[in-house]
């Protein structure tokens, strides 16, 4: 009993939890048959995500196949030293050490476009501001108090939150750059879009074959549906 | 002339096996009403739909590991590394859902034309049981994968037992066999989705069509054919079921397969409702999801569980919303079946309970908020309302005088030239200007759309009359 009703206030509190954080996302530009964009993001990945998040649902020789890279260039220029054809996008961070360092150990990233979505990828990413109250100095638009530090730093610059007062609450406003990265406005975008085009790709890697395979089977059951219209009509044409 | 080997073969076969008298009776002299409509795929589709998930299944299964370690990670790998697991896997996934689309839409169409009536009483009972069976397959086997929604809809469902006084919390630890949703939890259910609630489907499946053969099949007019016989003593509007109902019921796999593939091969998620967002990632017993909500087919009866104030009184709630549905038979007090010779009062119910099962069925997926909870509870009232006042209204409803043989409706095919027509008056043909100069194309009539749908409104009034 007491546990039903736990869980069920539970329910009742995150029903109100999530309405509150409706934030307005940005849209991503997916488009998985951009090969250079999905090689762009994959190094993207292994530069700056594999040291703490793996992908373990993942080979280096699947995303070879996949974006048509020589195995030996995959291993040469995307997958970190020491890493075989035939590995799964492991990490190198110890999970028991990530959760004393971060508080929780960094999820596996293999799914997380299909749990999140692209846009909430993208603007997640887009989405750290300084907050000197956090232990990291960031916090991020999207995910409120999140664990994870702003590894695109030095790529995108530092970022400032301007709040307004709405209802005498405090809402976040919008985002400005205040000291510049290494990446224009424009570069940065185009960054944070490959790499969630890659985690898109990641999430399933079969989309593409699925879809362009979907027309022929279509195609297939309607001629399937012709003939047995006809049949049908060729019985049923005594009965009245 | 001397028969050759392969007769004698048959021969020697159906000297021991009934198998020409088994295909007569249920097949080629099973004589089934003429005049079935688009409602009456449902029953051939919903046994195609078992039949996909046997064998998708059965393939799932040669690479799933059912234990709470691997479960999550052997799905994925099915998706990934097996040959094909892909398309097994999404066969499977949309194929549950497509399994409840078609048997509430086959449970809809015994409502419109009181299939459940006398003499088919047993026939919908057995269906029913078959419903209650397919609901505990689905709820198990979405506990496989072991998501976060797979887990967490879990704990929520298998804790509702625990509302139950005095024995409930041994019944659920007992149901769980452990505190919390586990590996032991993982396991058994595996067992039950993969051998015990299937061999309950087809058992039930083969009682239900057994005793549908017994009495035969009811029809959109709701009148017996067998009360007009030829000399050969078949019913004269009936025909034998094959080749006349399996040619048409392949049409009907056609136009379902369509659908069907253009899920599993465009939205296999079908924007979270078939497989949900949440479920992407390992089931985790430290972490609540945002929000919990059972996978769409559950929702409306959810939705009666969140309505009512009283955990206790919603369980109940919730069950009684199920269990209703088996006393339909003796709630029915109208001495015709089908919806074309009765009052308008049943119409306009049935079209409330239509109104409050969506309706229900929407807010099950959505936040509890105040509002919503309020209109819950509206139409928990209706839903409720429908089956227990039918003694009632059916019974001072006046009913139109039946025919005594089955009447001439226009099919399908007939209606496309008016569906056309229609079209055609909802959009107007206009000159668009393109780089390459002025073409002719074809864009919406708002007023043209405003006359069909007011047109629409005013024949469906008429039609609850």
């Amino acid at each position: 009993m007491k546990k039903l009703s736990t869980l069920l206030l539970l329910l009742t509190l995150s029903f109100g939890a999530n309405a509150a954080e409706s934030v307005h996302l940005q849209d991503a530009d997916i488009d998985l048959s951009d090969n250079a964009s999905l090689l762009r993001g994959a190094h993207h990945f292994v530069t700056y995500c594999l040291g703490c998040h793996s992908a373990k649902q993942i080979r280096y020789l699947r995303i070879a196949l996949d974006l048509g890279v020589d195995e030996k260039k995959m291993l040469k220029d995307i997958a970190p030293e020491g890493a075989g054809i035939y590995d799964q996008l492991h990490t190198a961070m110890n999970a028991h050490d990530a959760e004393k360092w971060f508080g929780t150990a960094p999820p596996d990233l293999s799914l997380v476009a299909r749990s999140r979505g692209a846009d909430w990828l993208y603007s997640y990413l887009k989405g750290f501001y300084t907050d000197k109250t956090a232990p990291y100095g960031v916090n991020n638009a999207v995910f409120e108090a999140v664990a994870m530090p702003n590894v695109l730093w030095q790529l995108q610059g530092e970022q400032q939150a301007v709040f307004k007062k709405v209802d005498g609450q405090q809402v976040l406003d919008k985002l400005v750059i205040t000291e510049k990265g290494t990446l224009s406005e424009k570069e940065f975008d185009q960054f944070v879009n490959d790499l969630v085009n890659f985690l898109v790709y990641v999430g399933e890697p079969v989309q593409l074959e699925r879809q362009s395979m979907g027309k022929y089977v279509l195609f297939f059951i309607m001629m399937f549906l012709v003939l047995a219209y006809l049949l049908k009509k060729e019985y049923w044409k005594d009965i009245h | 002339m001397k028969p050759n080997r392969l007769t004698e073969c048959g021969n020697w076969i159906l000297e021991r096996f009934p198998l020409t008298k088994l295909w007569n009776d249920h097949m080629a002299q099973y004589y089934a009403p003429k005049n079935f409509n688009f409602w009456y795929f449902f029953g051939s589709l919903a046994l195609l739909v078992l039949v996909n998930q046997f064998v998708t299944g059965i393939l799932l299964t040669m690479n799933y590991k059912p234990d709470s370690q691997l479960a999550f990670d052997s799905v994925e790998y099915i998706m990934r590394d097996v040959n094909w697991g892909w398309l097994v896997r999404y066969m499977h996934s949309t194929g549950a859902s497509a399994f409840f689309i078609v048997i509430y839409l086959h449970m809809f169409r015994g409502l419109l034309y009181g299939s459940f009536k006398q003499p088919r009483e047993l026939i919908w009972i057995f269906g029913m049981l078959l419903f209650v069976a397919l609901m505990a397959e689905a709820f198990m086997g979405y506990l496989l994968p072991w998501g976060q929604m797979s887990y967490w809809g879990a704990q929520v469902i298998i804790s509702l037992f625990s509302a139950i006084p005095v024995i409930g919390d041994d019944l659920s630890l007992w149901i769980r066999g452990d505190y919390v949703v586990g590996d032991a939890t993982l396991n058994r259910f595996f067992a039950f989705h993969v051998i015990s609630v299937p061999l309950v489907l087809v058992l039930l499946v083969f009682l239900h069509i057994v005793a549908l053969h017994e009495v035969g099949s009811n029809n959109p007019d709701g009148i017996e054919i067998k009360k007009h016989m030829d000399p050969w003593g078949h019913p004269v509007d009936g025909i034998p079921f094959h080749p006349y109902y399996t040619v048409k019921d392949i049409v009907g796999v056609g136009v379902f397969l369509l659908f069907f593939a253009t899920v599993i091969f465009y939205m296999p998620e079908m924007g979270g409702y078939f497989l949900e967002h949440a479920n992407f990632i390992p089931a985790d017993p430290m972490k609540t999801p945002e929000h919990i909500a059972p996978v769409w087919y559950f929702t409306p009866f959810y939705a009666i569980l969140r309505a009512i104030p009283d955990k206790f009184a919603g369980v109940i709630g919730m069950g009684g919303a199920i269990v209703v549905l088996f006393l339909l038979p003796w709630l029915d007090r109208s001495k015709v079946k089908s919806i074309r010779y009765r009052g308008g009062i049943y119409k306009k119910a049935l079209f409330l309970f239509v109104i409050s099962f969506v309706g229900l069925g929407y807010l099950g997926t959505q936040p509890a908020t105040p509002g919503a909870t309020t209109v819950a509870r509206i139409l928990t009232a209706i839903y409720f309302g429908f089956f227990l006042l039918m003694p009632l209204y059916t019974r001072w409803e006046k009913a139109k005088p039946l025919p005594s043989r089955l009447t001439e409706q226009p099919s399908l095919e007939d209606r496309i030239p008016a569906l056309i027509e229609t079209f055609e008056e909802m959009t107007v043909v206009k000159p668009v200007e393109t780089q390459n100069g002025t073409v002719l194309k074809r864009r919406p009539n708002l007023s043209g759309i405003l006359k069909v749908i007011t047109r629409l409104a005013i024949n469906l009034k008429k039609s609850l009359d």
